[in-house]
């Protein structure tokens, strides 16, 4: 018999290990650490949408919905998108849901690739992204974002990678890991590429609640979704869920919404694969557009001040950090410690007990830098922030 | 609510400059607040929220519900501020519905509690009835779940 590592397929040998998965292996079974690497909010889902879902049960909705996913929650979100984001879509033909937006992500990547098509996306960037695009068969073309820029995507960085393979533009605002928010005299510009280019953007505004704004990040951030730019709903699919706003991460939903020709398409592959969204997750989310805006904006304040504790406490270290719009990521710059993010990384969890994530498992652009999410108690963020301080102390001396 | 009350009421034992911090405020802007907060009466109190079961305190609360008779001039407020300055009251609503004040009252035993209803409460003018309720369990108090310690359930490393 063939060696099973054989069997594998080439384009899954092909994906590199994840250096998240590294250092979670790293933290496991250490009790003493205080984790500023996650990737989802400190909260549960707040009570009312944790009832509607057990509600949900109690009636004894345990079926399949339709492959789109329930027509209600299809009303709800088109209503939700055209009042936040400024762009009307058709809640029948325009809007797939989807079990996270990994799915829809994957979904889309598999709806518009042949192989050897080229995606172009920013990096430092979510970790799926470019397995994502390696997985359907295409090729993966990251533009750098840097530290000295905030992180701002520049069209011309953009418009350099461009070939005639690009079929696919891939942006993330706020971005994870970074928390960055594009510029719109930037984003427009990008959007001017995309239609003198032909090219399709894929969209992932998770984070787009979460934002800053002004009296210190106390009031929210004004949001513009390309998908609302001139000439860009018809070639963008905006993909967005409820995990962080709603802080619903275990729940598992998602939804893009996109022009029917390419909503049929993923439909298409999500009707195979996955049939339909877990029906329990959909009446909770239902519940979420609902009523929960609330809450929402409850919990983006908490972050809000968190933020500003980071900011300030870096500020006093010494160490550069810059302001982040979004998300709930701050992403300092420690290369003044001549270290490498990992080696930082790695003795800031060995001597310190504080777990943050080193910016290069986003990508190569992520190189000097550690991503260190306040999406955790503000005392504990606190003490986190002390032993951070210590260690770079000693760093220094 | 301010955003100064809504910290507060998480948790009072914050230092004024953490308060500061955490509002994005000047120390001296804060106890400024605070101190006229307190001075029209916005703020009450500050207390602690015991969960009783926890210590082993075995005292017991109950809601009475009294009916009064109005009186002319200031309806119900009167007798209602006659009640809540008994100290075993600690607290007291003009309710709406079957009946008119919530009074709420603690004491060391049961006896306590029946001997304050039949000698002080039923006996003053003006109450025409009460009904007691004592309390069994407490499940939540002043915004607090009792005992619902939850865990960080997160793994400590996520993308």
């Amino acid at each position: 018999m063939k060696p099973l590592e054989e069997r594998i397929a080439t384009q899954v040998n092909n994906l590199p290990r994840s250096g998240i998965r590294d250092f979670f292996e790293l933290v496991l079974g250490r009790d003493d650490v205080i984790s500023l690497g996650v990737g989802e909010p400190d909260f549960s889902a707040p009570w009312h949408i944790r009832e509607a879902a057990i509600y949900s049960l109690e009636k004894g909705h345990t079926s399949y919905t339709s492959n789109l996913g329930l027509l209600s929650l299809r009303e709800e979100i088109a209503e939700y998108v055209d009042q936040k984001f400024e762009v009307s879509y058709d809640s029948k033909t325009e809007i797939l849901i989807t079990v996270g937006v990994s799915e829809a992500l994957d979904l889309a990547c598999r709806a518009l690739l042949n192989p050897g098509d080229e995606v172009i996306y920013h990096e430092p960037c979510y970790v799926s992204y470019s397995p994502s695009i390696a997985m359907s068969f295409g090729v993966a073309v990251p533009v750098e974002t840097k530290v000295e820029d905030e992180f701002v995507l520049k069209a011309e960085d953009v418009a350099a990678k461009i070939t005639d393979r690009t079929r696919l533009l891939l942006l993330n605002f706020p971005t994870n890991p970074t928390g960055a928010v594009e510029p719109l005299d930037e984003l427009k510009k990008i959007a001017q590429l995309a239609v003198d280019h032909d090219l399709i953007v894929i969209s992932d505004e998770i984070y787009s609640e979460l934002l800053y704004g002004e009296d210190s990040g106390m009031k929210i951030g004004h949001h513009t979704s390309i998908a609302s730019l001139p000439g860009m709903k018809e070639r963008t699919i905006l993909l967005h869920g409820f995990s962080k706003a709603f802080a619903m991460t275990g729940f598992r939903l998602g939804y893009s919404c996109a022009p029917q020709v390419l909503t049929e398409a993923m439909m298409k592959i999500h009707q195979y694969s996955m049939l339909c969204a877990p029906i329990m997750s959909q009446n909770a989310a239902l519940e979420a557009l609902k009523n929960g805006a609330s809450e929402v904006e409850k919990m983006r304040k908490a972050y809000a001040r968190r933020r500003n504790l980071m900011l300030k406490r870096f500020k006093e270290m010494g160490v550069p950090c810059f302001a982040p719009g979004g998300a709930f990521y701050v992403f300092p710059d420690i290369r003044k410690f001549g270290l490498s993010s990992k080696e930082f990384a790695l003795r800031l969890l060995e001597e310190e007990s504080v777990a943050v994530v080193p910016g290069d498992a986003f990508g190569a652009a992520g190189q000097g830098c550690v991503r260190a999410c306040y999406a955790t108690g503000y005392d504990q963020l606190e003490i986190a922030l002390d032993r951070i301080e210590a260690f770079v102390r000693r760093l220094q001396s | 609510m301010n955003a100064l009350l809504e910290l507060l009421q998480k948790d009072a034992r914050l230092s004024t400059s953490q308060m500061a911090e955490r509002l994005g405020r000047t120390e001296v802007d804060v106890t400024e607040m605070l101190d006229s907060l307190v001075k029209d009466g916005a703020i009450l109190g500050f207390h602690a929220v015991i969960d009783q079961e926890k210590i082993g305190d075995h005292h017991v609360s109950a809601l009475i519900e009294v009916k009064l008779t109005p009186e002319r001039d200031g309806g119900f407020d009167r007798m209602a501020r006659r009640i809540a300055k008994f100290g075993q009251v600690t607290s007291c609503y003009l309710m709406s519905g079957g009946y008119d004040l919530a009074v709420i009252v603690e004491g060391e035993d049961l006896r306590e509690v029946a001997r304050f209803v039949s000698e002080k409460l039923s006996t003053l003018d003006g109450v025409i009835s009460t009904a007691t309720h004592f309390q069994l369990k407490v499940y939540k108090q002043s915004g607090f779940e009792a005992s619902d310690l939850q865990e960080d359930e997160r793994l400590p490393v996520t993308p």
